[in-house]
């Protein structure tokens, strides 16, 4: 990650830093062109678009249309939103397909519910996160803006944000307003061991999507007689765990993995006991990651809890 | 911008309940071809609010006989899809404003982009 004085949101605000300078580099510089088509390809593909259907997506920090330019390729059509004139004004010059808006995010999304079926963002989350005016609260000003995008998608529909973050503060901030808003979703880190090609994607999913459920009657759902128990295939998964209970059963590959004792510590696997300071101190491991040391870990994805928990001394 | 567009924005400025549909006030519009796409077109008229569709397209002189109610059955009725695409994508706003219901705020648009920027005591 590059160092904090070279970050451009650093430097001015974003209305500010896409003068026209700025706005001039991405209609002509070939590798900056080819950066951000990529990205949007990959933004798209992670939308998970239903194929051979043109959507209607929103592009929110649009700048000068290049990820929506891949949209059109995809024979979608789009309304992008961007603060910087300058940057709208080669948008305009380069005449793409879509809509455009003059907007600012932290302001919200100034749309009818259920408008869209997608929304990418290419490179402009991390603008939200400086307070560029006395008047400006991050946090607020994310809440704000996810609300309004959670109320503009339609339900089941996905949002795709690249973003390049700070810290893992800047993550955990835009996620928990992420989360408040109603998102679910996580991060999709690409290529996490490269420092050059590595990319972030902030994937939200606004409600769910599934397919509708049969309606009982047709041909493909079968209920049988009511007060009997039906035949399945399929086989008893707990077959040669007899007579053992279920926490203690761990297979030997496993606790040899983590270097364990067969017979060492198996019965404090889920107790807790109180310290000097009479605080609680939990002997399991953190179900989720079986790191070693204390550590706050944060499992947004699923139930939107965190846990805390550190091991005896 | 086009009248699809415009269908779906609302006013976002502080206190305003129902800023929709915002009102059309406009100085230049543009006619342009677009290419026809009848599962597209059908797949948006549910979302639209026809009213002001019809409301939108009646004050750009754009109404070509478009019904002031939703035909039934439209997803068939190709000439009226055919009509529906010609307001929704091929009529474009240039220049002239928008103006929120409620409140009264005037959102200017030049080039074809509304500017949407709110002052910092409306947001």
């Amino acid at each position: 990650m590059s160092s904090s004085c070279r970050r451009p949101e650093h430097m001015a605000p974003p209305e500010m830093f896409y003068n026209e300078v700025e706005a001039r580099k991405y209609s002509q510089n070939s590798r900056m062109i080819e950066i951000q088509s990529q990205m949007s390809e990959r933004a798209v593909e992670l939308l998970n678009l239903l194929e051979d259907q043109s959507c209607f997506l929103l592009d929110v920090g649009c700048g000068s249309g290049l990820s929506g330019d891949y949209l059109s390729e995809e024979g979608h059509l789009w309304v992008g939103v961007d603060i910087s004139t300058a940057m709208l004004d080669v948008a305009l010059e380069r005449e793409v397909e879509g809509d455009l808006i003059v907007g600012d995010m932290g302001e919200g999304m100034p749309f009818r519910p259920g408008t869209f079926d997608g929304c990418i963002s290419i490179s402009a989350l991390q603008w939200l996160c400086n307070a560029d005016k006395k008047s400006h609260s991050p946090p607020k000003r994310l809440y704000t803006f996810f609300s309004t995008l959670y109320s503009s998608l339609v339900r089941g529909a996905r949002a795709v944000f690249q973003i390049y973050p700070e810290n893992s503060e800047q993550l955990e901030l835009i996620t928990a307003q992420a989360m408040r808003a109603g998102f679910t979703g996580g991060m999709v880190v690409d290529y996490p061991n490269s420092t050059k090609a590595k990319k972030f994607f902030l994937c939200l999913f606004a409600g769910v999507s599934g397919v509708i459920p049969k309606g009982l009657g047709s041909e493909t759902v079968d209920r049988g007689v009511a007060n009997q128990v039906q035949f399945t295939g399929q086989r008893c998964r707990f077959k040669n765990m007899k007579g053992k209970s279920l926490k203690r059963v761990r297979t030997g590959s496993s606790r040899r993995r983590r270097g364990e004792d067969d017979r060492a510590g198996k019965s404090e696997l889920t107790r807790s006991t109180r310290d000097g300071n009479g605080s609680l101190v939990f002997n399991l491991r953190c179900s989720l990651c079986w790191v070693h040391q204390p550590h706050l870990h944060r499992d947004f994805t699923q139930s939107g809890r965190a846990h805390f928990h550190r091991l005896r001394a | 911008m086009k009248l699809l567009t415009h269908n779906m924005l609302t006013s976002h400025v502080k206190g305003v309940i129902k800023g929709y549909p915002l009102l059309i006030k406009a100085t230049e519009v543009k006619v342009s071809e677009v290419e026809f796409n009848p599962q597209f077109v059908s797949r948006m008229i549910p979302k639209l609010e026809w009213t002001a569709l019809v409301q939108a397209a009646d004050g750009l002189g754009q109404l070509n006989d478009l019904p002031n109610e939703l035909v039934p059955d439209y997803e068939k009725n190709d000439e009226f899809l055919r009509k529906v695409h010609h307001v929704l994508l091929e009529v474009e706003v240039l220049e002239g404003c928008l103006q929120c219901p409620e409140s009264g705020r005037v959102f200017p648009i030049s080039r074809g982009v509304p500017n949407m920027l709110l002052n910092e005591d409306e947001s």
